[in-house]
C-alpha cells in the first residue's frame, strides 16, 4: 500500500509541477487572473455597493449565492454530526457527586440521582480534575469580552478584515471555552440544545429569506437593491445593508453549529460530560 | 413567476430543510410532509423548465442581477433539463417509499434526516442547473457531505467504516476538481464556464490546461466509481440503511457523468477534448475494462444488495464509454443512459428496500420462495431486471441500443464486445436471484414468521411507488424514441461527426 | 538548467504548496492510524487553499480593502494597487467546507471507535475479517 501510494504521489506531484511553467511569474500584476474579472470588482466595490472590503463585497454580494451554500454546509456538517452522534436514551452509569463542604466523593449507581439544583452537592466529571480558582475565574471574566469582540468583528466587515464567518466562530469559542474551563453540563445549561438547534436553521434561513424576499419584491435572487423599495434607504446603501443582514444570519449559524459540534463530538453524543 | 423557475428550483427545497430541521425540535409529525411539498415543488419547477427549455433554447439566470463572468451565472439547456427532471422525480418518489423504513429505523432522529435527505436532493439539482465551475464545487460538497452522514445511519458494525472509506476517497476526488479548476483560473481568469471556453482557444497547447483537464477528469472519475477508482462504492452503498441508498445510489454516481459531459461538451470543448488530445479510444478501453470487471465481480457476491451495486459500477463503464466514442449515436446512448439508469437502479434498490423492510436480511438464502410472499414487489424488481439485461420494450434496451450502433459506427468493436458480455452476465445474475426466489421452496422462518395466509406485502406506501417506477421503466422506453430526436440530438455540440 | 532555476525561482510558490499537497496525499494514503489520514487530509485542503491565496499576490500591493481618500475626485483607484480579492473569497468557501468534512469524519471516527475500540485500520480489518 505504501508503494503504490508513493507511486501515485510522485506521479501527481509530477505531473502538477510539470504545468507550472505556463503559470505567470508569482506576483505579476499582469497575469490573467488578476486583469479579467478582478479589476471591476475592486474599482466598483465602493460605487456600486458602499463597501470599501472588496472581499466582503464580492463574499456576500457579487458571488453571494456561493456564500449561501457555504452555509449551508456547515449547517450539514452540525446536523450530521447531530444524527451521527446523539444518543437519547441514557444508559446505566455511575455518576459522582461531591460534597461541597467536607469534599467527600460519593458515587451513585444507575438510575438513582441527586437532583441537580441541590445545595450541597455539586456533580463531578468521571475523570476528576482539580479545582483549578485561576482558570475559572479568568475565563468568566474574558467570556464577554470574547463575544464582544465577535460583534464587533461582524459588524466592522465592511470596513475590516472580518464578517459572519470569522465573527460566529469567535462567539461560539466563548461558549467553548465556557465548556473546557468548567464542565459541559455548564455550557449546556446557557445554551441548551434545542436552543442550538433552533438557532442554527433560524441563522441560515435568514440568509435564504433576504434572498428570497428580495425575490418576491422583484428582482432576482439574492438582488439587495430590491431591498430598497420597502426599507427607507437608497438603491447603493440597500446594498450594504443587505450585505449586514446576511452576514448576521452567516453569524448565527456558525456559532450555534460550532457548538453544536463541540458538544456532540466531545461527549460522543451522551451531553453529560466532556473534556 | 416561470422566470424564476431555475431559483425556486434549489430555494424552496433549501428553505424547507432549515424549517424541517427547525421542526425537528418542536412538532417532528410536520417534517415529512414538509419535505414532500418541498421536493413537489422542485418537480413542478423542473417539469415547467424543461417545456420552458424546449420552447426557447438556453434559459440564463443571473443571481444577485449581476452579469457573468461577474456574478454567479444559471445555465439551463436541454441536457441539464433532462437530468434535472430524473434528479428530482427519483427524489421525490423515493421520499415517499422511504417514509415507514425510517419511521420503523430511527424515529427520534427522523427530522434531521429529512432535513438531510431534502439537502442532498438540493444539492445534486444544484450541480445539474450551474454555470459556474466553483459554484459546482460547493454544491458538490454539500451532496457529499449529506451522503456521508446519510450512509454512515446503517448498522453500527459496518456502516460507519464505510463512509470514512468513502471520505477519504471522495475528498481527494472533490479536491482534485478544485486543484482542476485552479490551473484553469490561473490561466484564463475566470470561473463562468461559458466566459472559460471562450477564453480557452488560444491556450489549447498548454501544459496548464491539460494538467486541468486531466485532474478534473479523475477528480470527477473518483466521484462517479470509474474502474479502478471505484473502490468506496460497493460498501459504502451495501451498509447504507435503505430508505437512504435508495436515493444515493441512483442519483449521485448518474450527476457525476452529467458533470463529466458538461465538463466537455461546455468547458473543454469537444475541440479540445477530441482533436486535441485523441485520449477517446483510451477511454473507451479504459471503460470496457470497467464494465467486466464490474460484471465479474458482481458474479462473485452472495449478497443481493452488493451485487446491484456492482451492476452499478458496471453502468458507469456504459456512460463513460458512450461519451468517449466520439459520435452523435454514442453520445445519445450515454445521455439517455443518465435518465434511464437512474430510473432501473431506483426501481431495484426500492424493491430491495421492500424486501428487506419484511426479511431483514438480503442474502441469497434469505430470498427463498419470495415470489410466493411478496408477489408484487418481485413483480417490479423483474422489471427492472429485464431493463437492466437490455430486454424490449424497457428502457434499458432503446440506451444499448444506441451504444451497440455508436460503437459499431466507431469502429470500437470492444466495446461492443464488452456490451454484450456483460448483458450475458446480467441474465445469469439476475436469473440466479429469480430462480432462488421462485423455485425454492420457502422459508418459513423469514425474518418475521407470517401469521395468517403466506402472502405478506409491505404497507402500500411502498408498493406504489414501485410499481410507478416499474411502468414508467416501460412508458420512457417506448418514448425513447421522441426524447432522443427532440431533446437528446439538439443538445449535441456541432463538431461531432 | 538556467530556463529551470528561473522557472523555479519565479514560481516557487507552486512548488511549495504542491509539495505540501502531496505530503498531505501520501499521508491519506500511505498511514494505517485513521486519525493520521485525517491530518493528512487536512493538509492537503490547506495545501490547496494556499496555492489558490498566493494566485492573487500583487508585487507591492496592499489588502483590497479601498482606502478612505480614494476614489474621489483626483484618485482613481489603481487596481494595481490591492490584490486580487477573487481567490481570497473561493477560499473561505474552501476552509469552511474543509472544516465541516474534518468535523464529519471525526465524528465517524468516534463511532467507529466506540464499536471496534481501536483506530488503527488493519486492527479493523482483522477483526471484521474474524466475524
Amino acid at each position: 500500500m505504501k508503494k503504490i501510494g508513493f507511486i501515485i504521489v510522485c506521479l501527481s506531484g509530477a505531473l502538477l509541477l510539470y504545468a507550472t511553467q505556463d503559470f505567470p511569474r508569482w506576483g505579476d500584476p499582469n497575469s490573467p487572473a488578476n486583469t479579467h474579472v478582478s479589476p471591476r470588482y475592486i474599482q466598483k466595490t465602493l460605487e456600486e455597493t458602499d463597501v470599501p472590503n472588496a472581499v466582503t463585497s464580492i463574499l456576500a454580494d457579487y458571488r453571494g449565492y456561493d456564500t449561501m451554500f457555504e452555509t449551508t454546509v456547515i449547517f450539514a456538517a452540525g446536523m450530521s454530526c447531530l444524527i451521527l452522534l446523539r444518543v437519547f436514551k441514557r444508559k446505566e452509569e455511575d455518576r459522582y457527586y461531591r460534597h461541597i463542604s467536607t469534599g467527600v466523593t460519593l458515587r451513585v449507581k444507575g438510575e438513582k440521582t441527586i437532583p441537580e439544583k441541590s445545595k450541597e452537592f455539586e456533580r463531578i466529571d468521571t475523570i476528576w480534575t482539580p479545582y483549578d480558582l485561576i482558570i475559572k475565574t479568568v475565563s468568566r471574566f474574558l467570556v464577554p469580552f470574547i463575544q464582544l469582540f465577535a460583534l464587533y468583528v461582524l459588524a466592522h466587515g465592511h470596513e475590516s478584515p472580518g464578517g459572519g464567518f470569522q465573527g460566529g466562530v469567535i462567539f461560539g469559542a466563548s461558549f467553548i471555552i465556557l465548556a473546557i474551563a468548567f464542565d459541559l453540563r455548564t455550557a449546556l445549561r446557557r445554551f441548551k440544545e434545542k436552543t442550538d438547534g433552533l438557532l442554527a436553521a433560524l441563522g441560515v434561513f435568514i440568509y435564504a429569506g433576504i434572498g428570497a424576499l428580495c425575490l418576491l419584491l422583484g428582482g432576482n435572487f439574492l438582488n439587495y437593491k430590491e431591498l430598497a423599495r420597502i426599507f427607507p434607504f437608497n438603491k447603493i446603501e440597500a446594498r450594504a445593508y443587505g450585505i449586514l443582514g446576511i452576514e448576521t444570519g452567516v453569524f448565527i449559524a456558525v456559532m450555534a453549529v460550532m457548538v453544536c459540534i463541540y458538544v456532540n463530538i466531545v461527549s460522543e453524543g451522551r451531553h453529560d460530560e466532556g473534556l | 413567476m416561470s422566470q424564476h423557475y431555475p431559483v425556486l428550483l434549489v430555494t424552496v427545497p433549501l428553505l424547507s430543510a432549515f424549517i424541517i430541521s427547525g421542526l425537528s425540535w418542536v412538532k417532528k409529525s410536520l417534517c415529512f410532509p414538509v419535505a414532500l411539498v418541498a421536493l413537489g415543488t422542485s418537480v413542478f419547477c423542473a417539469i415547467g423548465l424543461l417545456f420552458k427549455v424546449l420552447d426557447v433554447g438556453v434559459v440564463e439566470y443571473h443571481m444577485g442581477g449581476w452579469m457573468p463572468p461577474w456574478g454567479i451565472a444559471y445555465r439551463i439547456d436541454l441536457l441539464n433539463a433532462l437530468v434535472l427532471v430524473a434528479v428530482s422525480s427519483v427524489a421525490l418518489v423515493n421520499l415517499v417509499a422511504a417514509h415507514k423504513s425510517v419511521q420503523r429505523d430511527f424515529p427520534e432522529k427522523k427530522g434531521i434526516f429529512y432535513a438531510l435527505y431534502v439537502l442532498f436532493a438540493m444539492g445534486l439539482m444544484g450541480i445539474t442547473v450551474t454555470g459556474d465551475v466553483f459554484n459546482l464545487y460547493v454544491l458538490l460538497e454539500i451532496a457529499s457531505l449529506t451522503a456521508y452522514a446519510l450512509i454512515a445511519l446503517g448498522k453500527p458494525d459496518r456502516a460507519p467504516l464505510a463512509s470514512l472509506n468513502y471520505v477519504f476517497i471522495g475528498t481527494v476526488g472533490a479536491c482534485f476538481y478544485l486543484l482542476g479548476i485552479g490551473y484553469l483560473y490561473i490561466m484564463t481568469g475566470s470561473l463562468n464556464m461559458a466566459d472559460i471556453a471562450s477564453l480557452l482557444p488560444p491556450i489549447y497547447h498548454s501544459k496548464a490546461v491539460l494538467v486541468a483537464f486531466i485532474f478534473c477528469m479523475v477528480g470527477v472519475c473518483i466521484k462517479m466509481a470509474f474502474f479502478p477508482l471505484h473502490t468506496w462504492l460497493p460498501n459504502a452503498y451495501t451498509y447504507a440503511p435503505n430508505p437512504a441508498s435508495s436515493v444515493i445510489a441512483p442519483l449521485m454516481t448518474k450527476v457525476m457523468v452529467y458533470v463529466m459531459i458538461r465538463l466537455v461538451f461546455s468547458v473543454f470543448l469537444p475541440d479540445f477534448s477530441f482533436h486535441v488530445l485523441h485520449i477517446g479510444p483510451a477511454l473507451v478501453w479504459l471503460a470496457c475494462l470497467a464494465i467486466i470487471m464490474g460484471s465479474l465481480l458482481a458474479l462473485t457476491q452472495r449478497n443481493l444488495k452488493k451485487m446491484l451495486t456492482y451492476i452499478i459500477v458496471s453502468e458507469i463503464g456504459y456512460m463513460v464509454g458512450g461519451l468517449w466514442l466520439g459520435n452523435r449515436l454514442g453520445m445519445s446512448g450515454a445521455i439517455l443512459h443518465i435518465l434511464n439508469d437512474a430510473i432501473m437502479t431506483l426501481c431495484l434498490f426500492l424493491a430491495v428496500g421492500n424486501i428487506a423492510y419484511k426479511v431483514k436480511q438480503v442474502g441469497f438464502e434469505d430470498l427463498k420462495g419470495l415470489f410466493r410472499k411478496m408477489p408484487v414487489t418481485m413483480a417490479g424488481f423483474v422489471a427492472g431486471a429485464l431493463s437492466v439485461i437490455g430486454v424490449p420494450p424497457t428502457c434499458g434496451f432503446f440506451s444499448k441500443w444506441y451504444l451497440i450502433s455508436g460503437a459499431i459506427q466507431a469502429g470500437q468493436y470492444g466495446f461492443m464486445a464488452a456490451l454484450l458480455f456483460s448483458s450475458l452476465i446480467n441474465i445469469v445474475l439476475f436469473f440466479r436471484v429469480i430462480e432462488i426466489a421462485y423455485f425454492e421452496p420457502m422459508n418459513p422462518l423469514h425474518g418475521v414468521a407470517p401469521k395468517r395466509g403466506i402472502i405478506e406485502e409491505v404497507p402500500l406506501s411502498m408498493l406504489i411507488p414501485l410499481l410507478l417506477v416499474a411502468v414508467s421503466l416501460i412508458v420512457v422506453g417506448i418514448y425513447s424514441g421522441t426524447i432522443v430526436n427532440h431533446i437528446i440530438v439538439p443538445v449535441l455540440p456541432k463538431g461531432i461527426g | 538548467m538556467e530556463a529551470l532555476i528561473h522557472h523555479v525561482v519565479g514560481k516557487y510558490n507552486y512548488w511549495l504548496y504542491i509539495i505540501l499537497m502531496m505530503i498531505g496525499l501520501y499521508a491519506m494514503i500511505a498511514k494505517n492510524n485513521l486519525i493520521k489520514k485525517l491530518v493528512g487530509m487536512n493538509i492537503f485542503q490547506t495545501a490547496i487553499i494556499l496555492f489558490y491565496v498566493s494566485i492573487g499576490c500583487k508585487k507591492g500591493a496592499t489588502i483590497p480593502i479601498i482606502e478612505e481618500h480614494a476614489g474621489m475626485g483626483e484618485h482613481a483607484i489603481r487596481v494595481a494597487d490591492y490584490i486580487n480579492p477573487l481567490p481570497h473569497v473561493l477560499m473561505l468557501t474552501a476552509i469552511v467546507v474543509s472544516v465541516s468534512t474534518f468535523g464529519v469524519a471525526l465524528a465517524l471516527a468516534v463511532k467507529i471507535y466506540q464499536q471496534y475500540k481501536t483506530l488503527e485500520e488493519d486492527e479493523i480489518l482483522m477483526r471484521l475479517r474474524e466475524k
